[in-house]
């Protein structure tokens, strides 16, 4: 199990332990971690799952495929470190990886 | 798309209402399986899109991504899907409406039902299936403070005229078609135009992009890497907005603002026609798939019962089932016999093979 931290804009932190191979959308909904809404279900098509990859770990997490950046252009408040967080895999490599939620999806 | 324009007609301009066996809200995969089932029964359809084209969410929000369970394709994209719906049900002959939404339905006092979209289009129809999966398309609205207040009046999703815009500074916001169309077409009737965008690539068509990079150079247009964070304005008047640039927060005076951020899906009127909801949802039994009023049937993700699971499958099977109680409807007086398409000469001949 690798663990995850979502913290929020009121900077409140919430720490779960997913399955490798999820997306960090899917183990928010698992996890019902407010504020990742994931209205398309994790097709990449909508933009509200959006999060902040927190610094340390942008390297680790890669950057967005092309298809994802047009995406991000409907999120709000894009910002370094955006991320569509059902298109990143959980993998041991992302072990306590720690992302946060933005105050709005759309 | 082959032959999906074949079975297509155009919006009719009737004086009078169109009188018929069925309206189906929604062209998604469900209501156009739905005319499948009931034109079996001989029940002919009518079927309203707020979308220009059919498909639903299959084709607004993944045409291209591989959808894996449904029976017996074992591999089928959201655009492969629809075109074989379409192919499916072109014996039936059902009239589509694109880009028009149902906007009022009400009983008539026959028992009827008298249907008007937002484009005038009436209708007189004895059963109404809702298939209209998450709601009805509607362009998102940014997350901005007050935005509502400015809604319709210095703050457009979209433009009818092209004259009413005449004079004004106007703000596009946006990197898609619809931003870099409405870029080209405003900027020469307005007093300013000015194109903001959270980065210098642009989704949309690659000829739209070079003719708005040269109206840029030519200074025509005025083009704003960043975001947008707050609106200025009284009375619904815009005045100006914040825009976020990698360099600092600029403030743009504006008398109009076009948001393009694409489409989200909102129950939208469905809401008001006195159908019992639940979360959203439109509640049915899982016998007929009819909501509270009889008549009126909802089928696929926008409905709601014990144990529902929003698949295209199920979505399929709520309308086969929809249909036989909507023929006792249509046809009170036909004693409807059960019959298989695979054996049945009379279903055979409606289905063009025979």
């Amino acid at each position: 199990m690798t663990k995850i931290t979502f913290i929020q804009p009121d900077g409140e932190s919430q720490t779960v332990e997913a399955e490798n191979g999820l997306t960090v959308m899917e183990a928010a909904k698992l996890n019902d971690i407010p504020g990742i809404e994931a209205e398309c279900g994790g097709a990449c098509a909508c933009a509200t799952c959006h999060v902040y990859v927190d610094e340390g770990w942008r390297d680790k997490v890669g950057k967005a495929s092309d298809m994802e950046e047009d995406m991000l252009d409907f999120a709000f408040d894009v910002r370094e470190g955006s991320r569509l967080s059902c298109q990143i895999k959980i993998s041991d490599a992302l072990d306590g990886l720690v992302v946060r939620v933005p105050a709005k999806q759309f | 798309m082959t032959e999906m324009n074949a079975v297509v007609a155009a919006a009719q301009e009737t004086a009078g209402p169109i009188e018929t066996d069925a309206v189906i809200i929604g062209a998604g995969p469900c209501g156009l399986f739905a005319v499948f089932e009931l034109g079996l029964l001989d029940i002919k359809a009518h079927v309203v899109d707020i979308l220009d084209r059919p498909g639903g969410q299959c084709a607004e929000l993944y045409p291209e991504k591989p959808i894996y369970d449904v029976p017996a394709l074992p591999v089928v994209t959201g655009q492969e899907l629809t075109e074989r719906l379409m192919e499916q049900i072109k014996p039936f002959a059902p009239i589509f409406h694109f880009s028009e939404r149902i906007d009022s339905l009400r009983r008539e006092g026959d028992g009827r039902f008298r249907l008007m979209t937002d484009a005038g289009t009436e209708f007189i129809a004895k059963v109404v299936i809702v298939a209209a999966g998450g709601g009805s398309f509607t362009p998102k609205r940014p997350p901005l403070n007050g935005i509502e207040d400015y809604e319709g009046k210095s703050v457009f999703y979209s433009v009818r005229k092209i004259e009413s815009m005449r004079g004004k500074d106007i703000v596009i916001v946006g990197g898609g078609d619809s931003a870099l169309d409405w870029t080209l077409n405003l900027a020469p009737v307005a007093k300013s135009l000015t194109l903001i965008h959270r980065r210098d690539e642009f989704r949309a068509a690659p000829h739209s992009v070079e003719k708005m990079r040269r109206m840029v150079e030519e200074a025509t247009v005025r083009l704003m890497i960043g975001q947008v964070t707050a609106l200025e304005g009284a009375n619904g008047q815009l005045t100006a907005v914040d825009v976020k640039t990698a360099s600092g927060t600029e403030r743009i005076a504006c008398s109009a603002m076009l948001p393009f951020f694409g489409l989200t899906m909102k129950l939208g009127p469905v809401a008001d026609w006195g159908l019992n909801l639940h979360e959203n949802l439109i509640v049915v039994d899982t016998e007929r798939f009819e909501t509270n009023e009889h008549g009126i049937f909802a089928i696929g993700d926008i409905n709601s019962y014990p144990g529902k699971l929003k698949l295209i499958l199920s979505g399929f099977h709520e309308a086969a089932l929809m249909a036989q109680a909507a023929h006792k409807i249509v046809y009170p007086d036909k004693k409807l016999l059960f019959q298989y398409t695979t054996s049945s000469s009379s279903l055979q001949k409606k289905l063009g093979v025979k």
